[in-house]
């Protein structure tokens, strides 16, 4: 017996250091760096140990926006794309005709090159010496005043965040809910059916207690990836998110190591903590109504 | 309400598409079903009895044919209005609500001049939980209730309406041996309290002989025969039905009449006056045998086995179609087991003889057999 749980620990052992050295390490050492106040990365000392890190990081205006745009983000994309996935997702499952291939399309931006994502958000949405972009052409071409979705107002610019990170989730959830859809057993239809069970009603108190796992599942998975939003904004907005006004929390913690005003890692692990305790709480909260609401 | 099968046929298209011709899962179908009586649908898999219950409810439409609820026409009636309930083999019980929610479910789907209140569906479905014996548990969800009870749920769920006809889709076949035996005798005493006429799908032919007023054997989408349940037992159309009816099953052997006399190998086992001679097929029920020293028909022993009330004799003989002989005496018999043979003297009426190819059953009267004479 005692051999034989060696030997598991053994097989372990690989993966328990890789984990150890990237993982538990780093967070251990994100932790120390936050309560180190003044540390300097030059000559590895600081004054002394306390929470005026985190104090500097919320009093920072700079981060104050950033949660604000990461909220915005995160309560504005979560539900409208597992909205409209959803609502794709029960159009594919109810056709049979061209239903590969709709579905190849709806997955087509899974597997498509950021780049070329970029440059078509690039054709829509950016004003050049040539060109205002085709959202502008279509809004001047209805009689409205074209807008700078890219360097002017701050909705213009959330909206276009927002209409960016919908679209680039949504083939991953249209996937997973219409797996959810089709497996959800035939003769519970059929039974309702029998029974003279109108179509809306089969849809509320059937389909979507069914499928609810799935959609709680895309739920939280949205919630903690639009919290760790980063490199998308970057792509629309470049590097310099703080003069755009479109920081986030992981874009403050990486200007904060790397950035322009960087070289202060003791308040970039303080914003990452700040992170973590946000998203921790989120997903409690997500996990306590699933509890409640989800039937499985 | 009587339920009428007339010409019932359901094609399905083939998904080859070099083959149009397609599956035919039920052709022809002709039957009454009279008012009040539960009748089991029996034949193996595939056999097209899961697609004739789906007709009479409507979740499919048949491609000719027409069936009649009592002096209605309810062919071209939606599922929905055919006043039909339906029980799943797998319950299809909603899991996610309780046992009452379960059971109310078709009432709340009532609408306008129909619609109940809260209280009335309450009692209707405290009334149909009642019935069923699972009252007591109305506040549980599916999960947490055992098949037998769960089944009971569906059965509750599908009369809550008064529905003019029950539907049973392989009811039992999710349960376990005991419970099998448990329901089955539920099932019955629920139709006969109710009166609701019932059609009960089943490939188990234990389940549908023991419950059944009348069974329908399915064989390929035809009805091979329609009958009370000793009847067919008794009085098989053709080997396939002989063969499908009873447990153990019958034992089959390659035969022969010459000269109005039925030959297994070279014994001749039982006169066949008016049969001419040809190759046959011959089918002895196990309890068609009887022990006798004289008797004309001898097999080699292979084991006894004593089930309390009767003595089950396994034996081979050459010209078995079935790897063993199964026979079943009255344990008051004593067996020889010394010499390896067994011979015995057969009870004509449980002896039918086939047409070698097509199965069908070849009629003689006979009130002699050979080795008693």
């Amino acid at each position: 017996m005692e051999q034989k749980s060696m030997k598991g620990w053994l097989y372990l052992l690989p993966a328990l250091i890789f984990l150890g050295v990237f993982m538990v390490y780093p967070l251990a050492d994100v932790f120390v760096y936050s309560i180190e106040e003044g540390y300097n990365s030059a000559s590895q000392t600081y004054y002394g140990v306390g929470g005026y890190n985190f104090s500097y990081v919320l009093h920072d205006p700079y981060f104050l926006q950033a949660i604000k745009n990461t909220f915005l983000l995160v309560v504005i994309t979560v539900p409208i794309s597992t909205g409209i996935a959803l609502l794709i997702s029960l159009g594919l499952t109810s056709i049979t005709k061209f239903r590969d291939f709709f579905q190849t399309v709806f997955f087509l931006p899974y597997v498509t090159n950021t780049l070329a994502i970029g440059l078509v958000f690039m054709i829509l949405f950016k004003k050049t010496p040539y060109s205002d972009g085709m959202v502008n052409m279509l809004i001047s071409a209805v009689g409205g005043s074209t807008i700078d979705f890219i360097d002017g107002p701050y909705w213009a610019k959330m909206f276009v965040l927002c209409f960016y990170t919908i679209w680039i989730v949504m083939p991953f959830k249209i996937l997973i809910l219409t797996s959810a859809l089709v497996s959800v057993n035939q003769d519970y239809y059929n039974a309702a059916r029998v029974d003279g069970t109108s179509k809306s009603r089969i849809f509320w108190k059937i389909t979507l207690p069914m499928i609810s796992p799935s959609i709680f599942y895309l739920i939280i998975t949205g919630f903690i990836g639009a919290f760790k939003a980063y490199s998308d904004v970057v792509a629309l907005f470049s590097t310099d998110l703080n003069a755009a006004g479109m920081n986030t929390i992981v874009g403050y913690v990486y200007d904060m190591l790397y950035g322009n005003s960087g070289g202060y890692p003791s308040y970039a692990s303080a914003a990452a903590l700040i992170l973590f305790v946000i998203v921790l709480t989120i997903t409690c909260i997500n996990m306590l109504v699933r509890r409640k609401h989800v039937y499985i | 309400m009587k339920v009428v099968l007339e010409h019932l046929t359901k094609q399905f298209p083939s998904l080859d598409k070099k083959n149009k011709t397609g599956v035919i899962a039920v052709n022809d179908f002709n039957f009454e079903i009279p008012d009040g009586k539960l009748i089991g649908l029996l034949g193996p898999s595939g056999c097209g009895k899961s697609t004739t219950l789906n007709l009479i409810c409507g979740l499919q439409k048949p491609t000719s044919g027409r069936i009649w609820f009592g002096e209605t026409d309810v062919t071209d009636l939606p599922v929905e209005n055919r006043g039909v309930g339906l029980v799943f083999q797998n319950y299809a019980l909603y899991p996610h609500l309780t046992v009452q929610q379960n059971i109310m479910f078709p009432l709340e789907n009532l609408k306008g001049k129909d619609k109940l209140s809260k209280e009335v569906m309450k009692e209707k479905a405290l009334e149909a939980a009642r019935l069923v014996q699972i009252d007591h548990l109305m506040d549980r969800k599916p999960s947490e209730m055992s098949g037998g009870q769960q089944q009971r749920v569906a059965i509750a769920r599908a009369l809550v309406k008064r529905p003019r006809v029950l539907l049973l889709d392989e009811p039992l076949s999710n349960l376990d041996a005991r419970l099998r035996l448990q329901t089955r005798e539920e099932i019955r005493r629920i139709q006969k309290e109710t009166g609701i006429t019932t059609v009960f799908v089943t490939h188990d032919q234990d389940e549908a002989m023991s419950i059944s007023d009348m069974i329908v054997v399915m064989e390929a989408g035809f009805v091979r025969q329609i009958g009370k349940p000793q009847d067919v037992y008794d009085d098989p159309v053709s080997l396939f039905v002989a063969k499908f009816l009873g447990t153990p099953p019958i034992n089959v052997f390659n035969g022969e009449v010459r000269h109005e006399k039925l030959y297994i190998g070279s014994e001749c086992v039982l006169e066949t006056p008016g049969v001419p001679d040809q190759e046959v097929s011959v089918g002895i029920r196990p309890e068609g045998f009887v022990l006798d020293e004289k008797g004309a028909f001898t097999t080699s022993l292979q084991a006894v086995e004593v089930m309390g009330r009767d003595v089950s004799i396994v034996s081979t003989h050459p010209q078995s179609a079935n790897v063993t002989i199964r026979s079943i005496i009255s344990s008051d018999h004593k067996i020889d087991t010394a010499s390896g043979k067994v011979r015995f003297s057969l009870k004509p009426h449980k002896v039918f003889i086939f047409h070698k190819e097509t199965g069908d059953r070849i009629p003689f009267t006979c009130h002699t057999e050979p080795g008693l004479a």
